[in-house]
């Protein structure tokens, strides 16, 4: 079989009826052989893509996979706490992200390296999370982009929410007489997530609300562990005509089709033409994070056929074979993505840690009397051990170190006035005991 | 609109929708069934034939699905209020509610913000099915990021209602709903005090009950009959139950050295003990007795026919004043 085929469900209960076939056609402008072909529907979307563009989306994808590489040397350093690396989403993430305009608005999964990177989010903002530094990184306000949801599914009603609001404004503006730029949101999920009673309820307001939103699954074949034939038995794009709207199936690894595909449902969203559901059929050629061994799970003879269809490769092959790209621009786009993965990594070791103190700004807007009450007993309790004169290394905020962490904890529970924070004689005790 | 009309609390909260909606056009109001029926309980009654449907929004049957879009939609610079119909219909919202909402600001380090209102009328005695009657606030006021109010008079809800709209931070107002009726008069000038505070609603010196809710009416009467034997209750209405306002506990509890508090919701693991453990640090010389709580058991809420010996009554509040008295 081809690139990115729809395997039946293989593990459904044998009681079950067998698997229908897709009705839904998969899209492909670009095949194995890096060959290009001629779509009636989506070609016209990608007319204007030559070489240069090529090289250009080329580019981006090997600079996405240096910077995933390199963050996942990270993580077995211990530089980053976790890592979900994205090796052969590239065509999937880079295609897509480019078809979106300033003004569209992306609700991610924590997945999406290289479309928060086209979406100029810096790499040091992007590996905060990871780093253990912030629970988001960057301003969504400044990128168009929310920040990574964790939660899987909650980020697609907030799609949904965001592209009724986008509805409104166009409503404001018309009786105002104004121009309003069209715009969409696009909320990226996985195959697992499709499972989650929030996509569906997000489907529906988006369907009953007539909402601007592309919901872009990339089906990387796997949850964790979980293959995707319990997922679903079907393509996820066939769910779109139960929600009345379209749905799209397109190979995940054929940047060239991705790109058409989002541009031409985005276009369909911006045009207040509704929803469209995009599949992009593609293979997570990873662990599913650091902490993941999909050797458990998985069978090598898969690994390798999906390996065969790498993204990069098949634009490489492609380049070579019809646009007389030769070595000289592999060779610099590989060192250009050295240099994106040392700088990376200079920004992630150079990587301050966040103080505490600072924490008990963030979770509301106005004054809050509780935060305010145990932020004063927080500062008390600290200035307690600067009194002492002793200088134990918490006071500072480090706070890495093992034990350091449980004793902190443990003397937080033996509490000192509330009120006044005077600090306890007895939690100095048990810093001591423990030290 | 008049100074002072007297009005139910269910119009009190519609007449403080509306002034919020006048007053803001990015104010939304989303939920089931309260476009054209105006609610279940008529809270929004007459809104959207105002304000529009694009303003009013029919939901469809979805509560992950309202408060999910309700954060989008703040997160695109709207100010939507979600009604979920019935409390026990809160929790197919609670992931929204506690991983989404609530952290939102936090996760983006401040730089959004998610003023989402949410109502959900809660409490019981109103004669009903199983979860329509619940009392679940403890299990919101547990996350961080999140505000809780409830209003007990129709002063507070047409005022508690704006201030959450206008409040940069998510808010959820839990509406008495068996109180829906009851009338009060609202001074549409003179602005209900900080949400965020308690008040003391009867000054009283040898003794404080607090109570929130549907329950104030409740303690009022209790503190009533306490002064037959010659007793004087104070009576704080909480009002707000993230943050609590445990100031203004304990200034009464200085001065009365007594401490009953009652809610609806089953004592383990509710507010009341929130409170009894903060009030004992604060003011541990200044008890006579421990600090009593009134609640409902720890059994799922009951049916109808015996509902009345599951949520606290006068007599409940009155037993604990006398255990208190009794130290
Ligand atoms: C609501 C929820 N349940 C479980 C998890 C734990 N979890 C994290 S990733 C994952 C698998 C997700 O698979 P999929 O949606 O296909 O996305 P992919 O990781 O393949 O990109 C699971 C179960 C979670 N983050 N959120």
């Amino acid at each position: 079989m081809d690139a990115a085929p729809f395997t039946p469900a293989a593990h459904a209960p044998a009681r079950h009826a067998p698997t229908p076939e897709p009705r839904t056609r998969l899209v492909r402008l670009l095949d194995r052989d890096g060959v290009r072909s001629e779509d009636p529907v989506f070609s016209p979307y990608v007319a204007e893509v030559g070489a240069e563009q090529l090289r250009d989306l080329y580019r981006s994808m090997a600079l996405a996979r240096r910077f995933d590489e390199e963050a996942t040397n990270l993580q077995r350093q211990g530089q980053l706490v976790l890592w979900a690396p994205m090796r052969g989403q590239e065509a999937a993430q880079v295609g897509s992200a480019r078809a979106l305009r300033p003004a569209d608005h992306i609700f991610p999964t924590y997945r999406e390296h290289a479309v928060a990177i086209e979406r100029g989010v810096d790499p040091a903002e992007l590996l905060m999370v990871f780093r253990g530094h912030a629970a988001g990184g960057w301003k969504p306000s400044e990128h168009g982009m929310n920040v990574y949801s964790i939660v899987l599914g909650s980020q697609v009603p907030h799609a949904v929410g965001y592209a009724m609001g986008m509805n409104l404004d166009r409503r404001a503006a018309e009786e105002e007489g104004r121009e309003v730029e069209p715009a969409a949101t696009i909320a990226y999920f996985g195959d697992g997530t499709s499972t989650q009673g929030e996509v569906h309820e997000g489907m529906v307001f988006a369907a009953s609300f007539d909402a601007p939103v592309v919901f872009f699954v990339q089906n990387n074949q796997w949850a964790i562990s979980v293959p995707f034939s319990t997922q679903s038995r079907l393509p996820l794009a066939e769910r779109a005509a139960g929600y009345g709207f379209e749905g799209i199936r397109v190979d995940g690894n054929d940047v060239l089709g991705v790109l058409a595909v989002s541009r031409y449902a985005m276009e369909q969203a911006r045009a207040g033409r509704g929803p469209v559901l995009v599949e992009a059929e593609t293979y997570r050629l990873g662990a599913h994070t650091t902490a993941d061994d999909p050797t458990k799970y998985r069978r090598r003879e898969d690994e390798s056929h999906w390996a065969e269809l790498d993204p990069l490769l098949r634009l490489e092959t492609h380049l070579r074979r019809h646009h007389g790209t030769d070595d000289a621009f592999f060779d610099e786009v590989a060192a250009a993505a050295q240099e994106f993965a040392d700088q990376t990594r200079a920004h992630v070791l150079s990587m301050a840690p966040p103080s505490f103190e600072e924490f008990f700004d963030k979770p509301y807007a106005e004054r809050h009397a509780l935060i305010e009450e145990e932020r004063a007993w927080y500062a008390a309790y600290q200035a307690g051990f600067d009194d002492d004169g002793r200088d134990d290394g918490r006071s500072g905020g480090d706070g890495t170190a093992g034990p350091d962490r449980g004793t902190q904890a443990s003397s937080l529970t033996v509490a000192a006035d509330p009120v006044t924070g005077a600090p306890d004689e007895r939690s100095a005790g048990t810093e001591e005991d423990l030290a | 609109m008049n100074a002072a009309p007297d009005l139910t609390i269910a119009k009190a909260v519609n007449a403080g929708l509306r002034r919020a909606m006048e007053e803001n056009p990015r104010v939304l109001l989303m939920g089931e069934d309260i476009g054209s029926l105006g609610g279940v309980y008529r809270v929004t009654e007459g809104l959207k034939k105002d304000f529009g449907g694009h303003r009013v929004m029919d939901t469809p049957l979805g509560e992950a699905g309202i408060v999910g879009t309700a954060v989008g939609l703040a997160l695109r610079g709207y100010r939507p209020v979600c009604e979920i119909q019935f409390d026990g219909f809160s929790f197919p919202a609670f992931n929204q509610i506690t991983t989404q909402l609530a952290k939102m600001r936090n996760r983006t380090n401040g730089d959004v913000s998610v003023p989402v209102t949410i109502r959900i009328p809660y409490g019981g005695v109103i004669g009903s099915v199983e979860h329509h009657s619940e009392s679940p606030e403890a299990l919101f006021a547990h996350t961080a990021g999140l505000r809780i109010i409830t209003p007990s008079n129709a002063q507070d809800a047409y005022w508690m209602t704006q201030q959450a709209i206008t409040c940069e931070d998510p808010v959820i107002i839990f509406e008495p709903k068996r109180r829906y009726w009851l009338k009060g008069a609202v001074d549409t000038q003179r602005p209900a005090a900080d949400p965020f505070t308690a008040q003391v609603v009867r000054p009283g010196e040898d003794a404080t009950v607090v109570a929130y809710g549907p329950l104030v009416p409740v303690a009022l009467a209790a503190a009533r009959a306490a002064e037959e034997d010659g007793r004087s209750v104070e009576v704080i209405d909480l009002r707000s139950l993230s943050p609590i306002d445990f100031d203004t506990v304990e200034d009464s509890v200085r001065r009365t050295g007594r401490l009953v508090v009652a809610h609806e919701a089953p004592t383990f693991g509710g507010l009341g003990g929130e409170i009894a453990a903060r009030i004992t640090e604060r003011a541990f010389y200044s008890l006579e007795a421990p600090v009593l709580r009134v609640g409902a058991f720890h059994l799922p809420y009951p049916v109808a026919a015996v509902e009345d010996q599951y949520v606290p009554d006068l007599d409940r509040i009155l037993e604990a004043l006398d255990r208190s008295f009794a130290y």
